[in-house]
């Protein structure tokens, strides 16, 4: 869609706008999409971006290491709490990839077609991002060398984990959640991975997709075990996606803190973290389809559908503090009362209205067409609504946790240089992962595109 | 000496432009009585698996195994854990309170649903399959995955014959038709 055309501000005709542009047939948009992977040299761009966050990379594997020396009191952390960034960021992450499986399952059965050309780096995204998110709880166990003694394995001890603790609720989550999206994310890549096979030009490639593609032929019958798989696992998905966050939700709302021990915390949490993923998914896609002139498959549509399901899981949200905050006056408990109040005038209150900020004022500006059309802004807005779900956690952990019932028992909490290293680390991991996905795997889905081609030249008719 | 000259030929396949002139010369040849017979496609192609005679398949089945063998096996496993295994008075709770133990269990069914479906697909598909004798055939191998259609009649079918079976081909508007050979 290019921004001369004037019926693009008709509701009409932006109802009609494609989500493939028209005129690419089976062959060109294989080619276009397997090129980025086979043929294209790797950008300068490129380059440089990589060697950024392998920097930071770096910096991640530094802060490890010297955690594993001298141990978790290199971090902020201290006794009221003992909840510090590392669970800040692992919500924050565990919700970023949400919106991966949101978009390949969900909308795969809601029969949404403008998902196809962005599912699988979307997925991609929710690996890695569930990548990030699981070496902060390992590492915030302290002796992570340990860590498997949260998985039940006949022991000499003899004993088992606890299956009534919320803790243990959040490892099978977590762990079933990673596994499921791998699954769901390679079966649909098998045969993309038989189309870079066959066009591979060199031996190593051959060899490798061709091992990974396992001899995948398009064969009628083979597709048609492959769909009901596709379509089970989408149906399994759906119901898991919607489980995780609300597993994660119960590490608070099981405790008696006040602020986390309410009812709303499941719904609100799914949400947010469905809001925070389609504000990551925005980020990566408008750099991508610039990078790449992947203009002409993730479409202006694409862009402005995904801002209408920001701003409506942002609403979504928006409920959700209200209510938190209406229930907490309404219920008369005075240590609900009091941590609203500490929420409102406590020495973090500049967190809360930062989060207020990026939350619910500034998405509300996507009410307007005009920002959800334009491209730099868009971005700017998911970045702004990462740092707000980011904020929402810290707000979550840390407020609570340093007002709880007894005045004796309150305390402080500043994060120090090696909690920022771990975080900034994290997120140079998860570029990094996403630099070389894209080099090396079809970032959209060729065989789901080819299928789109198909539906839309049967509509022209 | 005959029956190894037969064994030596897989089949016969031909090329289609379009997913509609495949679905069309599917019909024709099921019509002329061929069973053996498999299309290669690059996507999904609606309506192929009833114009070829497929039946439902078992992956729905075993995906409902796996979650009922994920789901009950997790549920059994807990309560063998806190009852039998490692008894524990935790808060006055009795000992199978099985409400806490809901989450694991669903988040098994959901493992051991997805983990069959994937690799019941798989096995039901007979992969991976590293060599087949259609990846002898040149064409098939440049174009089978990214624009063309493929229709192959198996030397397995009773009716089978090279000669006839490439004219049948070639008049459903094949654009290359080509013997395979598995040596």
């Amino acid at each position: 869609m290019s921004v001369g055309e004037p019926p693009i501000n008709s509701p009409e005709i932006r109802r009609l706008a494609p989500v493939i542009e028209p005129g690419h047939t089976y062959g060109t948009v294989t080619d276009k999409i397997s090129a980025i992977v086979l043929t294209r040299p790797a950008s300068l761009g490129w380059f440089a971006g990589f060697a950024l966050s392998f920097g930071i990379v770096m910096l991640l594997t530094v802060a490890l290491a010297w955690l594993f020396a001298k141990g978790v009191g290199i971090w902020g952390i201290n006794i009221p709490i003992g909840w510090g960034f590392a669970i800040v960021n692992f919500v924050w992450w565990i919700g970023i990839g949400h919106a991966g499986t949101l978009i390949s399952a969900i909308l795969f059965l809601l029969n949404q077609k403008w998902r196809t050309s962005i599912n699988r780096f979307a997925e991609a995204m929710t690996l890695f991002a569930v990548a990030c998110a699981g070496v902060f709880p390992l590492i915030h166990t302290g002796r992570p060398w340990m860590a498997y003694y949260m998985f039940p394995y006949p022991s000499t001890m003899g004993i088992w984990p606890q299956f009534r603790s919320p803790l243990i609720w959040d490892v099978f989550a977590v762990s079933t959640y990673g596994t499921v999206s791998l699954l769901f994310w390679f079966v649909g890549l098998i045969p993309d991975l038989a189309t870079l096979r066959d066009r591979a030009v060199t031996k190593p490639k051959q060899i490798i997709y061709g091992m990974l593609a396992m001899g995948w032929r398009g064969s009628a019958r083979h597709w048609h075990r492959y769909q009901s798989a596709y379509l089970l696992l989408a149906g399994l998905a759906t119901p898991l996606v919607l489980s995780v966050h609300t597993v994660v939700s119960f590490d608070f709302a099981i405790a008696i803190v006040p602020g986390w021990h309410t009812t709303i915390f499941p719904p609100y949490f799914v949400a947010g973290a469905i809001y925070s993923g389609f504000a990551m998914v925005l980020t990566i896609a408008i750099p991508l389809r610039k990078a790449y002139d992947l203009e002409d498959f993730i479409t202006m549509r694409h862009l402005e559908n995904m801002a209408m399901v920001m701003l409506a899981t942002g609403l979504i949200v928006a409920y959700g503090y209200f209510f938190e905050f209406f229930l907490s006056l309404y219920s008369g408990n005075k240590f609900d009362v009091f941590l609203v109040n500490q929420r409102l005038h406590g020495p973090y209150n500049h967190f809360y209205f930062a989060l207020i900020l990026c939350n619910i004022l500034t998405p509300q500006l996507l009410w307007f067409q005009k920002v959800r059309t334009n491209v730099p802004m868009l971005f700017v807005m998911s970045l702004v609504i990462n740092t707000g779900m980011w904020l929402e956690r810290f707000v979550i952990v840390v407020i609570s946790l340093t007002r709880d019932f007894m005045p004796s028992a309150w305390g402080r909490y500043s994060a120090t240089f090696w909690d920022y290293a771990t975080f900034v680390g994290t997120l140079g991991l998860f570029t990094m992962l996403l630099f070389l996905f894209v080099r090396v795997l079809p970032a959209i889905s060729i065989a789901e595109m080819r299928e789109l081609v198909a539906e839309t030249s049967e509509e022209h008719k | 000496m005959i029956e190894q000259h037969r064994s030596h030929i897989y089949g016969v396949v031909g090329e289609f432009e379009s997913e509609h002139q495949l679905l069309h010369a599917v019909g024709k040849v099921r019509e002329a009585g061929y069973r053996r017979v498999e299309a290669y496609t690059p996507f999904p192609v609606e309506g192929l698996s009833e114009a070829l005679g497929l039946k439902r398949n078992q992956v729905p089945l075993i995906t409902l195994i796996g979650g009922l063998f994920g789901g009950l096996g997790g549920f059994y496993f807990q309560y063998w854990c806190n009852v039998n295994s490692y008894p524990q008075n935790i808060g006055g709770r009795p000992l199978n309170s099985w409400p806490a133990f809901i989450p694991v269990t669903f988040e098994l069914t959901v493992l051991g649903a997805s983990l069959f479906a994937v690799f019941g697909m798989l096995a039901l598909n007979r992969l991976p399959q590293p060599y087949h004798p259609l990846f002898n055939v040149e064409r098939f191998c440049r174009h089978a995955t990214t624009d063309r259609f493929y229709l192959c009649i198996e030397a397995r079918d009773k009716k089978f014959h090279l000669a006839e079976c490439s004219k049948l081909l070639q008049g459903l508007d094949a654009h290359h038709v080509s013997e395979v050979r598995d040596d």
